[in-house]
């Protein structure tokens, strides 16, 4: 038993020797014939690297990148290393020694940079760099803002008016949700939170389909099953809407993970708001990409408010994006309101996460101008002019049109013949989908497993019995 | 009046079927205990060969945890995998089941097939919004559009002087969520059948193993050591047949309730030991099969006893085979209290065999007084 130890031991040294040697002779550092810690990341395209783009630990197991464990279990067979006056290394890599006690602040002097492209006039800054769109591109863009605009005012309504039960809208997130979406391509992966039903809009849900699984009935493509606003579609690779916050960030690693394994052209997308970087899973997920090598887009939505909880409550640090380099992740800030900035950070984020397997976390700075849901009255616990400002004066949607105009891409007739014939087709979805009929009862017991066990079908068959007995009981517009 | 329906569709056709079952099986059970086979096998290897041919015969197969790789496994379970394997299929993790468990879930969304490995299922907690909200509940909340195929295994329940946080057993608590699937081995046959089962199913099942029983040796056939070898999840094995009694057991229990069976059957009680080996689903047909054969019942677990297994079991009888019991079901379960590390006191927190043979007694009308006991 001690003696197949032993020999597996050394065989774990042997291999962990066997890789350290090619990095080495790649680093130009001064050589030792043995170190404890690390050398300086090695360029891209060196032999080394390659190598660990496909190990999902890559970190921890090839040389040239921090190896803490590998570090700790070397045996100082070769003696001590004998360190520089100013520099030594520890698990983790070299550090300089300095004399001074120094505190790192807890911020920055100035806050990080937000790249935006478009003035609030919605012209294009000067000097500023961006993501060319064609006018095609351009103007689907801007029907998609207006389009989730007048979708979420409607079913508002139709939820003040007692048609459905919940909604949630988007209400100055138009450019976020239309612009990343417009910068992905169909086969990356969307993982949602709940703010981004404009994703679905732009990869092809109808709105009879929005409507469908508002009101829940039989061709609601979740049977039924779950709160308005909970959408999901396989066909579109739009992961299901789920309640509890920030779940979908891991999975969203995990997602990116298994494309990696497929080695697919594609990198997953997760969307969170302010108060999602507070979770546990937050943390977890960044970590964990940083580790895996996971191509997967971070994408905070920092509105500035988590239901009534502003970000002054939420976080001290310099909002989200400080928080990738405390993990390893290139970040970026953007103005959320400027659909161009959007478009173009996702743009690059994108290709950095699929052509360099590496997360990207990018913080869109915007305001949430609805209410948090229509379980909520907003103007309890924030000025009505501020909402105010900010649903006129910073609008995402008049900004960015304001920029396609200006190119004479669109016109006011276009804009009142776009918006009517939208809000006719909602309130016919709407009207449509109300009348369909729920699913029948058999869909309370299926898809619990993949097969329906025999004590749900006896549940099913006492309850059909019971229905028989009892008619009067039951709704007329479920069907049996 | 449920009880009174659900009895009625219970009795007839199911209750025969299960005999027909019964038969058959026994018969087996007896010819291969006296086959020439005798290969023994630990249990570690057990789950070890079972997951190496799990990972060969499928490429979305992969195994993820903390040790897993280098390590070989904090208890050694997946030794030697990550060599023939690789990393990208063996994944040391950072420490955070949230993570691994939240990352693992996403894979299985995307349609690989994970094994997550939790050093022991107490630290499932840190995990347990994932498992339950994002694992048991996504194919039913997508209406069958996201499908779960992960296996989340680990040993479970008390081992020896690990204390409170350490040692507690989780059955229950899986077993409550609709979504889930449950499986307790107890044999190196139990293992590898119900690990392979567990890997090869759509849907999320937690895979509750023994510490104390990975260096634990069962003789194994050959058919148990083919790598197309599965067993079926829900169903139950009668360990021991008997007449007088039915015992009810899983994981190491099913040792000690086969100890306690030898012991009364020297004392002319014949008890008939049932491994449940899945607790969701449970095996309502064949746990009221026997005791409609024995007319009564002792129920046999390690953990809590509020709201766990005996009770859930106790309830089913009585649903179903009210009419057949003659004396009130006798629960054995751990004490109802954190577990103490103490050796003297963690003896007295888990059940002993002593305490099953006396419930058996018990039921059997044949208790005796408690001081002649101590």
């Amino acid at each position: 038993m001690a003696a197949l130890w032993l020999a597996r031991a050394s065989s774990q040294l042997a291999r962990r020797a066997a890789r350290r040697l090619p990095a080495r002779h790649g680093s130009g550092e001064p050589t030792s014939p043995w170190f404890l810690g690390v050398v300086p990341p090695p360029a891209l395209g060196s032999p080394a690297v390659e190598k660990s783009r496909r190990g999902f630990c890559s970190v921890r197991r090839f040389a040239g990148e921090s190896s803490a464990a590998a570090a700790v279990d070397e045996e100082p067979e070769n003696g001590f290393v004998a360190s520089d006056q100013q520099a030594v290394d520890f698990p983790g890599g070299k550090v300089s020694f300095v004399a001074e006690m120094n505190f790192l602040p807890d911020s920055m002097k100035e806050r990080i940079n937000c790249y935006r492209v478009l003035d609030d006039d919605g012209r294009t800054i000067s000097g500023s760099r961006f993501q060319e769109v064609s006018k095609e591109l351009a103007l689907k863009m801007y029907t998609e803002m207006v389009t989730l605009q007048i979708m979420d005012t409607i079913f508002y309504e139709a939820q003040r008016q007692g048609r459905i039960s919940f909604y949630l809208t988007s209400n100055g997130e138009e450019a976020i949700n239309i612009a990343s979406a417009a910068a992905l391509g169909m086969d990356d992966i969307v993982l949602p939170q709940y703010r981004e039903p404009g994703v679905l809009l732009w990869r092809g849900f109808t709105l009879q389909e929005f409507a469908n699984q508002c009101f829940g009935n039989k061709l609601d493509y979740g049977k039924g099953r779950q709160m308005p606003i909970h959408y999901g579609s396989n066909r579109l690779n739009y992961f299901t809407v789920s309640s509890p916050i920030a779940t979908q960030l891991p999975h969203a690693v995990g997602a990116a993970y298994s494309l990696k394994m497929d080695k697919k052209d594609a990198c997953a997308i997760t969307y969170f708001g302010d108060g999602g970087t507070s979770e546990g899973d937050f943390h977890a997920a960044l970590n964990f990409a940083a580790v895996m090598e996971a191509p997967v887009i971070f994408f905070c939505r920092n509105n500035g408010w988590a239901i009534s909880t502003p970000t002054t409550e939420q976080f001290r640090s310099d909002g989200v994006v400080i928080r990738g380099q405390a993990y390893g992740i290139r970040g970026i800030r953007v103005d959320g309101n400027d659909a161009l900035a959007v478009y173009s950070a996702v743009h690059a984020a994108r290709e950095m996460a699929i052509t360099e397997g590496r997360p990207i976390l990018v913080e869109a700075l915007t305001y949430r101008v609805g209410h948090h849901s229509t379980s909520d009255d907003s103007t309890k616990y924030r000025p009505v002019d501020e909402i105010e400002h900010w649903r006129t004066e910073r609008d995402p949607i008049s900004r960015y049109r304001k920029w396609v105009q200006g190119n004479d891409w669109w016109s006011d007739a276009e804009e009142s013949e776009l918006r009517s014939r939208v809000r006719k087709e909602l309130l016919q979805a709407i009207q449509a989908a109300e009348r369909m009929p729920k699913p029948p009862v058999t869909e309370l017991f299926t898809d619990v497993y993949d097969k329906i066990p025999s004590n749900l079908r006896e549940q099913e068959q006492f309850l059909r019995d019971t229905i028989m007995k009892h008619p009067a009981d039951y709704p007329t517009d479920v069907p049996v | 009046m449920l009880g009174a329906a659900r009895r009625q569709l219970g009795s007839g056709p199911m209750l025969g079927q299960v005999l027909r079952r019964l038969r058959p099986a026994a018969a087996a059970e007896v010819a291969r205990g006296y086959s020439a086979a005798a290969k023994e096998m630990t249990v570690r290897d057990a789950l070890n060969s079972a997951l190496d041919e799990e990972m060969s015969a499928d490429p979305s197969v992969f195994l993820m945890g903390e040790e897993v790789g280098e390590y070989q496994g904090a208890y050694k379970i997946s030794k030697g995998l990550l060599d023939r394997y690789g990393p990208d299929r063996v994944l040391d993790t950072p420490i955070t089941e949230a993570g691994f468990t939240g990352i693992g879930v996403g894979a299985a969304y995307h349609g690989l097939r994970p094994i997550i490995e939790f050093m022991t299922f107490n630290f499932s907690m840190q995990a347990i919004d994932h498992i339950i909200n994002s694992a048991a509940k996504s194919n039913y909340m997508s209406a069958g559009q996201i499908s779960v195929p992960i296996v989340f295994r680990g040993p479970n329940g008390a081992a020896a002087g690990v204390g409170a946080q350490h040692s507690q057993c989780y059955a229950a608590w899986y077993a409550h969520v609709p979504g889930l699937k449950v499986l307790t081995p107890y044999s190196s046959e139990d293992a590898r059948g119900l690990l392979k089962a567990a890997i090869r199913d759509p849907d999320p099942v937690i895979f509750l193993e023994n510490e104390l029983l990975y260096g634990e040796s069962f003789p194994v056939s050959a058919e148990v050591l083919d790598s197309s070898f599965c067993l079926p999840i829900g169903k139950a094995k009668i360990e021991r047949e008997g007449k007088d009694v039915t015992i009810t057991a899983f994981s190491k229990m099913v040792g000690y309730a086969l100890q306690a069976a030898e012991i009364l059957s020297k004392e002319g009680i014949s008890a008939e030991v049932i491994n449940l080996r899945s607790i969701r689903p449970l095996d309502r047909a064949a746990i009221n099969a026997s005791v409609r054969k024995t007319n009564r019942l002792v129920t046999v677990e390690e953990g809590f006893p509020q709201h766990g297994i005996g009770a859930e079991i106790c309830m089913s009888v009585v649903e179903e085979s009210f009419e057949y019991l003659d004396a009130p079901v006798e629960r054995i379960a751990g004490a109802d209290v954190p577990m103490p590390y103490a050796a003297n006191l963690e003896r007295m927190a888990v059940p002993q065999v002593d305490d099953i043979v006396r419930a058996a007694k018990r039921a059997c009308y044949r208790a005796v007084p408690m001081a002649a006991a101590a």
